[in-house]
């Protein structure tokens, strides 16, 4: 107890932190290999790589979630042994996870509270308001104490994570991608302070991330890691782009993107004339939704996620009913149900692909047959079904989109992400588009299968398909729209031509200004 | 003439309802309170009607031999602790559903009371003695309906107990924290199967208790028809008490005035559809599932990690 007390005592100023030589092997699979990072005390450290690049195993290897196989932590060049998350707690080193790790019905101060290690029996609140009300006096940012955390908004609660971490007094905070839940104004706002922090010496700082321009401008310096190495760092303002990204994909040939062609003379397909549907606790989610789009153009709509464009795409595959509003389809009205899918030419590529367009432990080939199961050559006579010309629709399929499985039998949750998304965009785009609606597509995926994912749905508006894009990415609306919708708070605040606007204001609308 | 007789009859019909509510609304009250503790922390034992039934016919059995009918309480909580420590046991194992391990619990609870129970369904056990509050009044309808168990004012005090350690104490938050969300709770390292099962075994004791006050006081003996799903109906009381200790006993109050309906019109003699009256708590429980299952608060203040919600 006296060891721990010394400790609290000595974290008073930022830390710093190195680990040296980290390994981790999952049997055969070298996630980790001989990996060094230095954090120096007060600095404000990015850790950049593609998914899978083996930044999470680091970070859960500082934090004791896994064991490393070799290599040890140094925490203000002493090692320090991290077994637990437990153990990196009572060193002071924090982390802000991805998903929330608050509990949605306490209220915030009860959280905070909770979170202690040495919450008393009985909690005295008044004693306990006061000093949480003393804490957030020397805070850069405020939180509301009472409310229930369920009704916080999602940068609220991003800023109660840290907000929890220095209460916890954990000065050396790992961040993991902590802006992707915030409009691009919250989290120049929240990278600011934090930047503050650092300089000061209140804290030290290593933040996850995939935006280079937050890097470049809020971070001192950055490591890069790839399959498992590190294979560069320096200076985060020095440093150009190009080299933080080659140092991130290596040299992988990445396949040229398609091009824009010009469409001329486009006439309107989808039109969607005030949706309004309610979430699943019956309150509004979208309202009044209105939105055109022709033929051959890419209208993509940005947003925070959780302002209402999952709904939207859920109303228009059918998985959510409309509370009012109309959508039509070439001047016909468009009610979601199978048959009008096919007859209108209806397509759609939605988030997380696994779970909203496939039967995860069904294989490939019949995954990709959803659309053309019962119809000929699949079906004669109505109801009798081959298999052989399943087999065969798919194996064609499989080999010009480059969906790489062992055989097109196996279940389709043995496949990668990647994979998995290459697989419904064979089934969705195959055939003769109308309107495709696409949510999310490249989410998790790394650079190669990115710029192929695009390059497709690219390739179906040139051939003259209305493509309703939903992305949290504003970068991958930056570069495939033709307009730009902004949706706040379940309606469309803002719709511009492309080239008629630009990052800034886009962020405005989506901060609901 | 006509008239005073009607309006004295209305009165003793209300007041045996009064006194039927305080009566049978108990042994709801106690299981509700045990299953909210249950579900609070994330988990649903619908084999608390096992324990009830056991615990009913174990305290019978302790009073029996031991003499002393809170020796008998006591054992009957100790019965339905075992039960729903095992069911917070069994659930612990991967890949395990809690609401088949509770079906079976219900089965295996009321098997067992009927297995061992046999001897004791004829022999007198000492019952518990009730506090008579209504002797001042004077007026002996009065002093009946108001004679009320002790049992009953210790499940109101455990209710206002629950419901202040559910947000002063770090036993309660940590209990919601767990029934919220397991992720929270792990990460800061709580063990959450180890809350479950402490949470799963005291309500089941409470559950046991429950049986206690059938089979020691109302109906006060010990037969194998003595719960009429008490149990079960407690888990939707839980659900219209939106998981409130307080509205827990509240819930239960409408269900015990519900279970009275029958007997009280009958006291003043009126058993026309005395069959009907008596499938109220039934009826009430189908059409609170019902009003609950369209409620979208209820949706809102369920816990997170109940396998219903999810």
């Amino acid at each position: 107890m006296s060891a721990l007390a010394v400790e609290t005592a000595s974290l008073k100023k930022a830390p710093s932190l190195s680990a040296i030589g980290m390994t981790k092997t999952f049997g055969s699979f070298t996630a980790l290999g001989d990996v060094s990072i230095n954090v120096a005390a007060g600095s404000f450290h990015a850790l950049l790589g593609e998914n899978g690049a083996g930044k999470s195993t680091l970070v859960k290897c500082i934090m004791g979630f896994y064991s490393a196989d070799k290599g040890q932590v140094m925490l203000d060049g002493r090692e320090v042994i991290i077994r637990s998350p437990r153990d990196a707690r009572a060193h002071g080193i924090g982390m802000v996870y991805q998903h929330f790790t608050l509990v949605p019905c306490l209220t915030a101060a009860e959280n905070l509270v909770i979170s202690r290690a040495d919450t008393p029996s009985v909690i005295n609140w008044p004693k306990e308001r006061r000093l949480l009300d003393s804490f957030m006096e020397t805070m850069p940012f405020r939180v509301p104490l009472d409310t229930q955390v369920a009704s916080l908004s999602a940068g609220e609660k991003q800023k109660l994570e840290i907000l929890k971490l220095l209460y916890l007094d954990q000065r050396f905070m790992i961040l993991d991608e902590p802006t992707s839940v915030l409009t691009p104004g919250e989290a120049d706002e929240m990278l600011g302070l934090l930047h503050g922090m650092c300089d000061r010496g209140e804290i030290t700082v290593l933040m996850i991330s995939h935006k280079f321009r937050e890097v470049k401008t809020f971070c001192d310096r950055f490591s890069v890691l790839r399959r498992g190495r590190l294979t560069g760092e320096g200076d985060a303002k020095s440093a150009p782009v190009e080299d933080m990204s080659r140092m991130m994909i290596g040299d992988t040939e990445v396949r040229e993107r398609a091009a824009r062609t010009e469409q001329i003379d486009r006439k309107d397909v989808l039109e969607l004339a005030g949706l309004c549907a309610e979430d699943d606790a019956g309150l509004p989610a979208i309202q009044g939704v209105n939105l055109k789009i022709k033929g051959g153009e890419i209208v993509g709509i940005a947003g925070v996620s959780g302002n209402g464009q999952s709904a939207l795409v859920e109303v228009l595959a059918g998985q959510r009913p409309l509370t009012d509003g109309e959508i039509t389809i070439h001047g016909e009205i468009f009610t979601p149900k199978r048959g009008n899918f096919d007859r209108f030419k209806v397509y759609g590529l939605p988030e997380e692909p696994l779970k909203n367009a496939t039967v995860p432990r069904m294989s490939v080939a019949e995954n990709i047959a959803f659309r053309t199961f019962d119809k000929p050559p699949i079906t004669s006579l109505g109801w009798w079904m081959s298999k052989g010309p399943m087999r065969s629709q798919a194996e064609e399929l499989i080999a010009r989109y480059r969906v790489k499985t062992t055989s097109p039998d196996a279940p389709i949750e043995t496949l990668s992400g990647g994979n998995v998304q290459r697989a419904v965009l064979a089934r969705e785009l195959s055939g003769d588009v109308d309107v495709l609606i696409v949510a999310n597509p490249c989410f998790g995926l790394d650079f190669a299968s990115v710029a192929d994912i695009r390059s497709q749905i690219m390739e179906a508006r040139n051939r003259g398909a209305a493509v309703l894009l939903v992305s949290e990415d504003l970068d991958e609306i930056l570069e495939l729209a033709d307009r730009v919708a902004v949706m706040s708070g379940g309606t469309i605040s803002y719709v511009a031509p492309i080239e008629e606007t630009d990052r800034n204001t886009i962020g405005q609308h989506m901060a609901g200004h | 003439m006509n008239e005073t007789l009607q309006d004295s009859a209305l009165i003793t019909a209300l007041i045996a309802m009064l006194g039927g509510a305080i009566r049978v609304s108990t042994p709801f009250m106690f299981v509700a309170l045990g299953e909210c503790l249950t579900e609070k922390s994330g988990r649903i034992n619908l084999g608390l009607e096992g324990s009830l039934v056991l615990g009913a016919m174990v305290a019978y059995a302790g009073s029996f031999l031991t003499g002393n009918p809170w020796a008998g309480v006591f054992f009957a909580g100790c019965a339905g602790l075992v039960l729903g420590a095992l069911h917070g046991f069994i659930c612990k194992l991967p890949r395990v559903n809690d609401i088949a391990i509770g079906i079976a619990f219900m089965s295996f609870g009321t098997g067992l009371a009927f297995f061992f129970g046999k001897p004791y369904i004829q022999p007198q056990a000492p019952r518990l003695e009730a506090i008579h509050l209504g002797d001042w009044t004077g007026d002996p309808r009065l002093a009946q309906a108001l004679e009320v168990n002790p049992l009953f004012f210790v499940g109101v005090a455990l209710a206002v107990f629950m419901w202040w350690a559910f947000r002063n104490t770090r036993w309660g938050l940590i209990v919601r924290m767990t029934g919220d969300s397991a992720p929270a709770a792990k990460a800061m390292g709580v063990s959450v199967d180890l809350v479950r099962f402490i949470a799963t075994a005291i309500g089941g004791f409470m559950a046991g208790i429950g049986g206690a006050f059938l089979s020691l006081y109302y109906p006060g003996s010990w037969n194998q028809g003595l719960s009429s799903g008490q149990g079960l109906m407690a888990v939707a009381l839980v659900i219209f008490a939106r998981w409130g200790p307080l509205r827990c006993i509240l819930a239960a109050l409408l269900f015990g005035a519900a279970g009275a309906l029958g007997p009280s019109l009958q006291s003043v003699g009126i058993s026309q559809g005395y069959y009907f009256f008596n499938a109220a708590p039934y009826i009430l429980t189908l059409l609170i599932m019902i009003a609950s299952a369209r409620s979208k608060v209820a949706a809102r203040e369920a816990p997170g990690e109940l396998s219903i919600t999810k």
